[in-house]
């Protein structure tokens, strides 16, 4: 396989048993991939240990065909992988701008025209980028967390169930967002709880369980799938 | 009681070497040194309950101490007729008012409802309540303190036996720790620490100003003791003889005689301590206050009322410490809060918990042997040692001089090492819970 | 009745004593939150660093004064102040390296940290006593006022007289420059925003390229600076006891709880409001209602709510209301 970020025969755990059997997840340049499964699959493990929180026993992880098995989290950042986690994803007390600087802490280069993007992206921001970001709704911080990611310009984006918690009509808009900056060409990886508006949008879907590779097809072909249907999305 | 042959031979050394110090240096000191060693060890006890089974940072032994040691004023002390007549009845309604205008506000905190109208009445029973507390007390209490001033000059005690004392500060360093762990235990675990310091100092500023308690800076001196004193063992035969058959002076043979009394209370006061808290330690309920200590989270999610179980360790704990406070002030005879210093009383016997080894009764023990002796020794080697390296100098060099003058200050230095090095390299102590 | 003599006395015996004192306070409380937010531990050692940082600088005014070197009318201590500041930057970062570096590696709980700190209020006693003795230390020369109680009564014709000691306004004036420039420091530059962040949410900090360690290293440069000036200025103020910069630490901390830890702006407030509260409550209030009261009615007793001894009590009982009522202090601080 020659995917753009490729999580090949993933297999650890944090210290005591595994928790990923020889997983696999790959996401192609610009394209979006989403690993749905049931509570307790190994989903949120599966993307840590993409992005290097989680000590791997076997397989490799590949960013443009270059090895980054070993690096630490930080230095995935500065290969160009972003990260956004599920829960405390933003900087509370500072304001929104500052939240995106700090994304941007790494570059020495200017990055004003980064954030404008981020800025065009989610205009909301902009409106409220001098109030601190634990001021902002649920679904604001959300959009802070994603924008933060942005600001180092990443070649892959990695979302921890960026819905959790939103409403409905915030989802739906998260997700276009989503597919938004996907279409300028950075890849997304995200794992998500609500499996089937995921994989509406999902170039390529990975169903979880137990920690290892159950179904794997394109998000079109999963939601389409009885088996997938029946076990993973309600019927 | 599980004591390892390690931890057996671990206290040998420790008495070899109090031995040494009776023979090289002098009876006397080593029963000194053996005698506070035991108080400490109460001390370090009581701490090590709080630390050491339940994670507490208590940062104001000294104020419990204190209050331990007030009791013995107020139990053994004769009273002052002349000044009870003078104002005690004056500064005994005086208190009463006062705890009477909290306990108003207190009530009317409670019966309001929030808002503007319940800050002011607080704040206006609070002035009323201060101003009659006042208007009342503070006469009463000039009364009392003109009495007699250069002996006596405050309301004196119980004229109760001394050794009664020993459980009455117990209870009296409870009711404070009661009061303090009321207000800061179930908040972050630093604010228990920051309110036992401050509530120490207040403790030890009472002791200091309110003259017509214990007679303030002035002190109180000839408390009655639980043990004969050397004065009056020496006159006795036997004590004469005996000053004869080992070559010692009568006044030193009475002063070991007599040391030895305390050593032999002390003793059976920290067996009956241990034994209690070894059995507690290994009960059922020993092992929920380690599993909350380990796991705070979990035995909150276990419906385990973590606070009400801090809360009772923390008043038990104090209260040991308030009765080494007053078992203290009995030896000495004396109360003098002018003496009462944080590092001493405070710090110094944390030094000994984390070095003895916390969450093991037998370790804080050997620590607090081991610190004392350390403390008491350290200024003598470290005068030694500053003599021999500014040998050198001339007799008048203002360097030797300063440098000789600073070596008491060594010991301080030596401590803060011991703790740093014994919390980085061997944080488990001397004798490691098991 | 004559209110302007009133004031006068106010000012003079509490106003500015009290500006000082809690100008002295705000520069320790900013230290104590700073170390608070970052290394998320209640630093015990902070008032006996502060008494060697003033001993560091009592040692270079001596140095200074021996060459005949001074800044007349100001005192020579603010000469010898960056040789403090170095000497305690590097003691801090030392302790920091040798102490508290292995604690974070092996993320220690918080009382782990608090205990070392224990230790190393310890040694540092030790050092500054082995330096100073126990006694006190005046070391204040320059002019001691910037106007007498006499030439004020002389420019204004009032019976009451106000004074400036010197130490009092360069206290005062030090303290908000200082405050001024480290709010503009934590929030104006890149060092300082990356502290917020790491305060802020320590993960994420670190995924955004974050170093903790010069995060760290940062934030006991600036605790030095605070130290060091608060010591000094406090010693100017009122003289050098190591014992009296122990006793610091408990207004310091009130003042850092009742402004809510963790909050620099509310480290300042709590300071002040804990020094007037002090000074307020043991001020005898005396002459200052003897002008207030029409005539005939002036107060007989000396008017003062608690002896001065007690003034520690009144930190004590603020604290104890802000632990009963809002623990996360005035500007929610962190409750960790």
């Amino acid at each position: 396989m020659s995917a753009f970020l490729i999580g090949e025969a993933m297999t650890g755990g944090y210290g005591g048993a595994d928790i990923l059997h020889s997983c696999t997840i790959a996401v192609e340049k610009g394209e979006i991939a989403v690993i749905v499964g049931p509570n307790g699959a190994g989903k949120s493990t599966a993307m840590k240990a993409v992005f290097g929180m989680l000590k791997l026993r076997e397989g490799t992880v590949r960013l443009a065909g270059e090895d980054i098995t070993s690096l630490s989290p930080q230095a995935r950042v500065a290969k160009g992988m972003g990260f956004v986690p599920q829960t405390s994803n933003i900087f509370p007390s500072m304001t929104v701008e500052e939240n995106l600087e700090m994304g941007a802490f790494i570059r020495t280069d200017d990055f004003s025209t980064t954030m404008e993007q981020v800025y065009e992206l989610f205009p909301i921001l902009r409106d409220k980028r001098r109030q601190a970001a634990g001021e902002l709704s649920g679904g604001q911080r959300q959009q802070v967390a994603v924008g933060r990611a942005l600001m180092t310009q990443p070649s892959v984006l990695m979302l921890d169930e960026p819905t959790a918690g939103v409403s409905p009509i915030v989802m739906d808009e998260l997700f276009d967002r989503i597919i938004e900056i996907a279409r300028t060409g950075i890849s997304i990886l995200m794992v998500e709880q609500n499996a089937r508006q995921a994989l509406e949008i999902a170039d390529k879907g990975y169903v979880l369980v137990q920690g290892a590779n159950r179904y794997t097809d394109t998000g079109q072909a999963l939601l389409a799938d009885p088996d997938v249907r029946k076990s993973f999305l309600g019927g | 009681m599980s004591l390892t042959a390690r931890d057996l031979g671990l206290f040998a050394v420790m008495g070899v070497v109090l031995a040494m110090v009776a023979m090289f240096q002098s009876p006397q000191l080593a029963i000194t040194i053996l005698n506070m060693s035991l108080i400490s060890a109460i001390m370090a006890l009581g701490v090590n309950m709080q630390w050491g089974y339940a994670g507490l940072f208590n940062v104001g032994i000294m104020g419990f101490t204190a209050v331990g040691g007030l009791a013995v004023v107020l139990i053994a002390q004769p009273p002052v007729p002349e000044a009870w007549a003078a104002g005690g009845l004056g500064i005994m309604l005086g208190l009463m008012l006062g705890v009477a205008t909290i306990l108003a506000s207190v009530i009317v905190y409670k019966r309001m409802a929030p808002g503007r109208l319940r800050g002011f009445a607080i704040f206006g029973v609070l002035v009323v309540g201060y101003l009659l507390t006042s208007q009342v007390f503070g006469p009463a209490k000039l009364a009392v303190q003109a009495v007699n001033p250069a002996s006596e000059g405050y309301l004196g005690g119980a004229n109760l036996p001394v050794i009664l004392s020993w459980p009455v500060g117990a209870v009296f360093a409870a009711g404070v720790a009661w009061l303090i762990g009321k207000i800061s235990l179930g908040l972050r675990s630093d604010y228990l620490a920051i309110a036992t310091l401050g509530i120490s100092e207040i403790v030890i500023a009472v002791l200091k100003h309110e003259r017509w308690l214990a007679r303030g800076v002035n002190n109180v001196t000839g408390i009655d003791r639980p043990v004969t004193r050397p004065v009056d063992l020496q006159p006795l035969p036997w004590v004469q003889d005996l000053a004869e058959t080992l070559g010692w002076s009568v006044s030193q043979t009475a002063s070991v005689i007599s040391g030895l009394g305390y050593s032999g209370l002390f003793l059976i006061v920290l067996g009956i301590l241990i034994w209690l808290a070894e059995r507690a330690l290994n009960s059922p309920w020993g092992r929920m206050m380690r599993a909350i200590r380990d796991n705070e989270v979990s035995a909150r999610a276990m419906g385990k009322d973590v606070t009400r179980r801090h809360l009772m360790i923390f008043v038990l704990g104090s209260a040991v410490c308030g009765l080494a406070g007053a078992m203290m002030v009995s030896m000495d005879g004396q109360i003098t809060p002018g003496s009462y210093e944080p590092l001493r009383f405070t710090f110094l016997i944390w030094v000994m918990v984390i070095v003895g080894g916390s969450g093991n009764n037998w370790g804080a023990v050997l620590g607090a042997f081991v610190i004392w002796f350390l403390w008491v020794q350290v200024e003598p080697a470290g005068r030694w040692f500053m003599d021999m390296a500014t040998s050198g100098m001339a007799e008048t060099s203002e360097l030797r001089r300063h440098l000789l003058d600073s070596a008491a200050y060594m010991r301080l230095l030596t401590m803060g090492l011991a703790l740093l090095l014994m919390l980085r390299f061997a944080p488990r102590g001397l004798i490691p819970e098991r | 009745m004559e209110p302007l003599n009133a004031l006068v006395s106010v000012a003079n015996f509490m106003l500015v004593p009290a500006l000082a004192y809690g100008s002295q306070l705000a520069l320790g409380a900013l230290g104590i939150t700073l170390i608070y937010s970052i290394l998320r531990f209640a630093h015990f050692a902070h008032g006996d660093t502060m008494a060697l940082g003033t001993a560091a600088v009592i040692g270079g005014t001596w140095f200074l004064q021996a060459q005949g070197i001074g800044i007349q009318p100001l005192p020579t201590a603010l000469l010898a102040l960056p040789f403090g500041i170095l000497v305690m930057i590097g003691y801090l970062l030392t302790v920091d390296r040798m102490v508290y570096r292995y604690y974070r590696r092996v993320k220690a709980k918080p009382m782990i940290f608090v205990m070392a700190s224990l230790g190393v209020m310890f040694v540092t006693n030790g050092i500054t006593r082995l330096f100073m003795g126990v006694g006190e230390t005046r070391f204040e020369d320059g002019g001691r006022f910037l106007f007498t109680v006499r030439e004020f009564r002389e420019w204004t014709g009032l019976a009451e007289g106000l004074a400036l000691r010197s130490a009092q306004a360069l206290t005062i004036i030090t303290a908000l420059v200082v405050m001024m420039v480290l709010f503009w420091f934590l929030n104006r530059t890149r060092a300082g925003k990356s502290m917020r962040a790491y305060s802020d949410n320590e993960d994420l900090a670190l995924l955004s390229g974050i170093n903790p360690e010069r995060v760290v290293m940062i934030t006991w440069i600036i605790t030095a600076i605070l130290l060091v000036l608060a010591g000094t200025l406090y010693g100017l103020d009122k003289g050098f006891r190591p014992f009296n910069y122990f006793q610091l630490l408990l207004p310091m901390f009130a003042a850092a709880i009742l402004g809510g830890l963790g909050s620099p702006i509310g480290a300042i407030v709590g300071a002040y409001v804990v020094a007037f509260a002090e000074m307020g409550i043991t001020y005898a209030w005396r002459r200052v209602f003897t002008y207030l009261m029409p005539e005939g009615l002036e107060p007989t007793s000396m008017m003062q709510l608690l002896p001065v001894d007690y003034k520690f009590a009144v930190t004590f009982a603020i604290l104890v209301i802000v632990l009963l009522f809002r623990p996360t202090g005035i500007f929610k601080g962190k409750v960790l």
